[in-house]
């Protein structure tokens, strides 16, 4: 059968497909910067977290030939930046957005520095589900070949929107975030809920980076991530919060992102790069949408600095 | 902030280069792990970044639009807003240029280059004046908004250039529509570095003295102290804020259209190289005082232009020079933490 037989649905298909593909490092960076901003604090350093992520999980895959060792790294990877930058944020004066700066700039930097050796070589891949066997179209069972990190996001955020709202560290968590004065009162140490949250948050990061590298494209290379972990604040300023929502906001911007690629295969090249810029003015629309100079965000942290 | 004095500038002098000395210790010791001698290296970071005259040449020719793009950051920073849109104003302001040098073809030389780097400034700063009015009237968080902007001008530049305005007799890569060669400005007197340098140095110091020694720098100081006070004052908060981000946005797009008029004579990919991203960083090196940029930035511009060397020399990936700049960045953030400990007598 040919594929121009599809042609719009080739489109449709294609986008579906793109969004599964495109949408599972958004989900990881969203998740993890769900968590991070629940206790207070925002990391805007998570694209280095994902670079970094991306070249360590790389390197270890490809070391030891095992794509889930390579997750595991890419997650410790994640997290020690977190720390790094709980760290500094802890110290008193110090603005939580500038050091998130300074961590992407730096995190960017140290992964192509370690990264340069590792750069070209095909590595092991992460394994996939091909739900689209029964069709007789490429198209169809490129689309519906689904990715195990992609189903360990699907399964990670209704578990974490769970354990948000009723376990007891989620409790924790969201007090430490809404009012950091309750929180010590209670006897909370909040620098040391702020450093799991952030460092939790990074190790997230860190395994949707190692999506890049291990899955698609699946390599390593300096060009590798285009901002998806720039896109973490507004995605989680999209979602509300809601680790639920961080889900489909995911899945809507993977969308968007195969919007120019998939017009591009049925022949409309035209403003291929603007297609690209698409998920950028979305979320610009919707921030200047859902924002307001009266009113905070609704179910945003109270403690967050970007609210005030 | 409003109160001036020596022990203030002593206190952040000393803070800085404090916080310079640490990130060089740890970064000496990130390359020693790395099998690399940390002191050849700083020896040759020195050498290729002010030890020949060619070096500081290059040295200042990467200065010029990063005092441009930090003013971008720094002076929205004094009116309470944290704009680091610089990359994409300096593309806008780039694209604008390229756009104002090819219809303005007939027009006289010199006017034809003013021209083109007053449309570079003016594309600049109603870019990032979108963002503060967003800020003002939606609530849309600024450091966002300019980070989202950043993507859209890099999208629009790379549509532009592959299509509308690209010049399809350049088959290397995608490349604008030249501006006419006349426009173009060449180099100082007895400096082989582009004018752009000047107009850097001289754009850091009317605003410092703006900033610094005028009733508009005093009330966006106030703005940016306390928003309270400002509005009980009776200041015209928005007006001032949207000032603020126009002037930082105007520097910005003028780096562009410098990189254009100065260096490329087109726009393409090349304006795209991280002078937004370095003068972030210089800015807060700087602690957002327009007079401190201009050293700050000779010396971020040094640490980048001595890359090539670092990589010939030892090796080294071409990353080297960034890793160095984000230890900077994060050791200098983590110095604001020092600020006011060890005040003489708070009169």
């Amino acid at each position: 059968m040919n594929e121009l037989e599809l042609g719009w649905w080739g489109v449709l298909i294609a986008v579906i497909g793109g969004a599964i593909r495109i949408s599972t490092p958004y989900l990881f960076v969203s998740l993890g910067e769900t968590l991070t901003e629940k206790s207070g604090r925002v990391n805007l350093g998570l694209e280095g977290t994902l670079v970094m992520g991306a070249m360590s999980g790389f390197a270890v895959a490809y070391l030891t030939g095992s794509p889930w060792l390579g997750v595991v790294a890419a997650g410790i990877a994640g997290s020690s930046l977190g720390l790094l930058h709980a760290a500094v944020c802890n110290l008193p004066r110090v603005n939580d957005i500038a050091v998130g700066i300074a961590l992407f700039l730096f995190g960017t930097g140290l992964a192509m520095f370690l990264g340069k050796p590792f750069i070209a070589p095909r590595g092991p891949r992460l394994p996939s589900l091909e739900l689209g066997s029964w069709s007789a179209y490429p198209s169809v069972r490129a689309a519906l070949e689904i990715n195990a990190l992609f189903i360990v996001g699907l399964i990670l955020a209704p578990v974490l929107y769970w354990g948000l709202r009723h376990t007891r560290w989620g409790l924790v968590l969201r007090t430490v975030g809404d009012s950091a004065d309750a929180a010590h009162a209670l006897g909370y140490s909040i620098e040391r809920v702020r450093t799991l949250a952030t460092m939790a948050g990074g190790f997230l990061a860190g395994v949707g980076g190692s999506f890049l590298s291990l899955y698609y494209p699946g390599n390593w290379n300096e060009g590798l991530s285009s901002g998806q972990g720039l896109m973490a604040v507004a995605l989680v300023i999209f979602a509300r919060w809601n680790p639920l929502s961080c889900f489909w906001v995911s899945l809507l911007f993977g969308g968007a992102g195969a919007l120019g690629p998939a017009l591009q295969s049925v022949g409309i090249a035209q403003g291929y790069y603007l297609f690209n810029a698409a998920p950028y003015v979305l979320t610009l629309i919707i921030l200047t949408w859902s924002s307001s100079t009266r009113h905070r965000l609704i179910g945003a942290p109270s403690e967050l600095t970007i609210n005030r | 902030m409003l109160s001036a004095g020596p022990w203030r500038t002593i206190e952040a002098a000393a803070i800085s280069i404090g916080a310079i000395v640490v990130a060089l210790v740890v970064y000496g010791i990130f390359i020693a792990l790395n099998g690399i001698d940390p002191i050849a290296v700083y020896r040759v970071l020195y050498l290729g970044a002010f030890g020949t005259l060619f070096s500081l040449e290059a040295t200042l020719t990467l200065a010029a639009p990063l005092m441009l793009t930090a003013l971008c950051t720094a002076i929205p920073a004094r009116a309470g807003l944290l704009v680091i849109g610089g990359e994409g104003a300096l593309v806008i302001g780039g694209l604008a240029a390229v756009l104002a040098g090819v219809s303005a073809g007939g027009i006289p030389r010199y006017l034809g280059t003013v021209l083109v780097l007053l449309a570079g400034a003016l594309a600049g700063g109603a870019w990032i004046a979108f963002a503060g009015a967003l800020r003002l009237w939606r609530g849309v968080n600024e450091t966002i908004s300019t980070l989202l902007l950043n993507y859209i001008a890099i999208a629009l530049l790379n549509h532009l250039i592959s299509g509308p305005i690209r010049d399809f007799g350049e088959t290397l890569k995608a490349t604008s529509w030249s501006i006419p060669a006349p426009f173009r400005i060449g180099t100082l007197p007895y400096l082989n570095v582009h004018w752009g340098l000047a107009f850097g140095i001289v754009s850091c110091v009317v605003l410092w003295f703006v900033m610094r020694r005028t009733t508009f720098g005093f009330a966006v100081a106030v703005l940016g102290g306390n928003i309270r006070a400002a509005q009980l004052a009776g200041l015209a908060t928005a007006r001032l804020s949207l000032a603020a981000c126009i002037i930082g946005g105007a520097a910005a797009g003028l780096a562009g259209a410098i990189e254009i008029v100065a260096v490329h004579g087109a726009a393409s990919e090349s304006l795209v190289v991280g002078f937004g991203y370095g003068g972030i960083l210089i800015a807060f090196l700087a602690r957002q005082n327009p007079l401190a940029i201009i050293p700050v930035a000779i010396l971020v511009g040094g640490i980048s232009a001595s890359g090539g060397l670092l990589q010939r020399r030892f090796d080294m990936p071409g990353a080297a020079t960034a890793v160095l700049q984000g230890c900077i960045f994060i050791t200098v953030l983590a110095g604001n933490t020092l600020y006011g400990r060890w005040r003489p007598s708070r009169a």
